[in-house]
């Protein structure tokens, strides 16, 4: 049924439509509306599930961990510190294979304090083992939770899925979107049948100690499920599609890139921003596209290698940096193409639209400026001068430290 | 053994979330495992968030009224990085039984003082030395701390007291809601003595007064009564202690501290009725 809401809302009502038996969450803005709209489900009966409410991200990521290892579907969402209080939670749900589904609502890292949005908390933890999806809209954001469970609980997977969506651009924007019923939804979701719990029944031990005879399999399998996965996102996509009359690849989208000469990289909602740019410089004739990231891990090597090959210049926006050396997508990226014969000319990295530095049409089409014969690997975009000075004080961004304005005087 | 008697007096309708830590490590490697019932063990300081999403599960599944659910970890992972979740779990009203197992240090990692590491001792992270007596603080009052969470059932045992944790153990299944049960477990190896003393330690530190045994239901108290002993009889049979043994100043410190728990606690059996 389509309707007109807030996306937080939506995903509220997609995460109650797969009937999670435990929810468990801490509230951390932008990620609030999200656990608050299934309280109020749980609340008004609406929806039968256990809601824990948990007195950290730590122990939110740990009793979903819990629940899931006794063999019931669960639910948690958080952002930014959220994520980075439960890593070592998250890095454990990966190892101990349990198919757990977060919303990550992406929102800057501190210091300085920042509630507005992009990508470094969840790219920050691309090495835990989990699936990570990113939703360039709320529709898109509403469909992958779905197919999250689907792809997290398969037998031949069992690992945990973080949905990312783009903190208040996402999560409090409002837009018409068709949210599935729940007949289809069970159609498509089957209830959850776990391949191991804690049942006295049939005891089992989880998370043993595992020494250096055996923990690097451990590792291995994880990259391997890892690999299947990858395999297997374009069927669960296809099926998906049927059932709900959508168009996803699931891993990756390619809009305007068979003849294009400039492409533009990218994950998240800023892809729609760059889609209108596409058309407007389309419409002027100029041949530009964009190649939108939908599944960050399993990176879709092979897919990327595909649709970029015979560009001859390509921008890759981050939204995420690694200080000290080349942001994570433009790495890469690049990284793809290091044995490659056939290659784009250049691979160019933009930084962009970092603790929500708005990135405007304006911002986009000066990515495609820069996107010339001369390969640029860590250019800022929509940088204030005024802020930069020439002689650069360490203080001035040492979590921001700020002077109480002097009153002016009245002699 | 302290682990052995605490499941089973729970018997075998019972699932275990297990803090990182010695016990974890000397009971699991893998592909072996000593443990007859479900067991997980997750991380250090999250076996109560574990258990809370144990507990909610088999809530969902309507199979709780069947199983017990077990929370456990040793001294440092129950109340230093652990006490968060710990009081998260007993203020949810989980139905779970929280186990400390408390010898009284990070023995896992080599003797490093936890909050439970009582006042003066030895340890490689709060060394005597020249200008230190050893650890400068008395113990945390993890069971008072627990208490003031308005918990139904609170208690303190020893390894000593075989019959006693599983006394305690099956009271605390009897009743529904969080259960915070902390065992005391000598560590030879941290607490340098030789293990044939034991047993007679860990007596000693119940009859000093310095190791109370006591059991809060509902918040009323009942405890093990004692003839108390001078706690110079405990602390020389340990090396942690053994840089207090000329030191009378220092000794009548820990003595005031057992004076006050037999005051506190009424462990006394002379001049009042046992209760």
């Amino acid at each position: 049924m389509k309707e007109f809401v807030e996306g937080s809302h939506a995903v509220a009502e997609i995460v109650k439509l797969c009937k999670p038996a435990v929810i468990s969450a801490y509230p951390i803005t932008p990620q609030t509306h999200i656990v608050e709209d299934l309280a109020q489900m749980v609340a008004d009966g609406e929806l039968n599930s256990q809601f824990v409410n948990v007195e950290s991200e730590h122990s939110a990521a740990s009793v979903v961990l819990g629940a899931v290892a006794t063999g019931v579907r669960a639910y948690t969402a958080t952002s930014s510190q959220g994520l980075f209080y439960m890593a070592e939670v998250v890095f454990n749900i990966a190892g101990l294979r349990l198919p757990v589904i977060m919303t990550c609502a992406n929102r800057a890292i501190s210091a300085p304090i920042n509630i507005w949005n992009d990508q470094q908390d969840s790219v920050s933890l691309r090495d835990s083992g989990w699936i990570q999806v990113y939703a360039e809209n709320i529709q898109e954001a509403v469909d992958l939770h779905l197919i999250a469970y689907k792809l997290a609980e398969d037998k031949s997977i069992m690992l945990p899925v973080m949905v990312c969506m783009d903190g208040f651009i996402l999560t409090h924007g409002i837009e018409t979107v068709d949210i599935p019923g729940q007949k289809e939804v069970d159609a498509f979701l089957p209830p959850y049948k776990a391949l191991y719990k804690l049942d006295p029944e049939k005891p089992i031990t989880l998370g043993p100690l595992v020494d250096p005879d055996s923990y690097m399999e451990t590792r291995y399998a994880v990259e391997q499920t890892q690999k299947k996965a990858l395999s297997m996102i374009p069927g669960i996509a296809a099926d998906f599609n049927k059932t709900f009359g959508r168009n996803y690849n699931g891993l990756i989208e390619e809009y305007h890139t068979k003849d294009a000469e400039r492409v533009i990289v990218a994950m998240g909602s800023v892809c729609g921003t760059v889609k209108d740019v596409v058309d407007e410089l389309r419409s002027k004739g100029k041949k530009v596209g964009l190649l939108k990231i939908t599944t960050y891990r399993p990176f879709p090597c092979d897919a990327i290698y595909a649709a970029l090959k015979n560009i001859p210049k390509v921008a890759v926006l981050d939204r995420a940096l690694s200080l000290g050396s080349f942001s994570p997508l433009l790495t890469e990226i690049r990284a793809i193409f290091t044995s490659k014969k056939k290659k784009p000319q250049v691979i160019s990295g933009f930084n962009i639209g970092l603790g929500g530095r708005d990135i405007t049409t304006h911002s986009i089409k000066e990515v495609f400026r820069l996107l010339t014969n001369k390969e640029l690997t860590s250019e800022y975009i929509d940088l204030k001068p005024e802020l930069l000075k020439e002689n650069y004080d360490i203080s001035d961004s040492a979590g921001g430290l700020s002077e109480r304005r002097k009153e002016p005087s009245c002699e | 053994m302290a682990a052995r008697l605490v499941i089973d007096a729970a018997g075998p309708n019972t699932i275990i979330s297990n803090n990182t830590g010695c016990l974890e490590v000397f009971s699991t490697k893998y592909p072996e495992s000593a443990w007859e019932v479900p067991w997980i063990h997750s991380l250090f300081e999250n076996s109560s968030a574990v258990a809370s999403g144990i507990e909610a599960a088999l809530k969902y599944l309507g199979t709780k009224d069947k199983i017990n659910v077990i929370a456990q970890g040793g001294d440092g992972g129950t109340a230093d990085i652990g006490l968060q979740a710990l009081s998260g779990m007993f203020e949810r009203g989980h139905d779970i039984l929280y186990v400390c197992y408390d010898n009284e240090a990070y023995m896992n990692t080599g003797v490093q003082r936890s909050g439970l590491t009582p006042f003066e001792t030895n340890t490689t992270t709060s060394p005597a030395g020249s200008q230190s007596f050893g650890n400068i603080r008395p113990k945390k009052p993890m069971p008072e701390i627990a208490l003031a969470h308005g918990i139904p059932y609170v208690a303190t045992s020893s390894v000593v007291f075989p019959q006693d944790i599983q006394r305690k153990v099956k009271k605390a299944f009897s009743i529904k809601g969080p259960k915070y049960i902390q065992i005391h477990v000598p560590c030879p190896l941290g607490w340098r003595h030789d293990s044939s003393l034991t047993y007679e330690i860990a007596k000693l530190a119940v009859e000093t007064g310095l190791y109370p045994i006591i059991e809060y239901e509902n918040g009323v108290l009942a405890q093990r009564k004692i003839k108390p002993k001078p706690v110079e009889e405990y602390l020389k049979k340990q090396g942690r202690f053994k840089h207090l043994l000329n030191n009378p100043e220092l000794i009548k410190k820990i003595q005031d501290i057992a004076d006050n728990n037999i005051l506190k606690y009424k462990l006394s059996l002379e001049n009042q009725s046992s209760v």
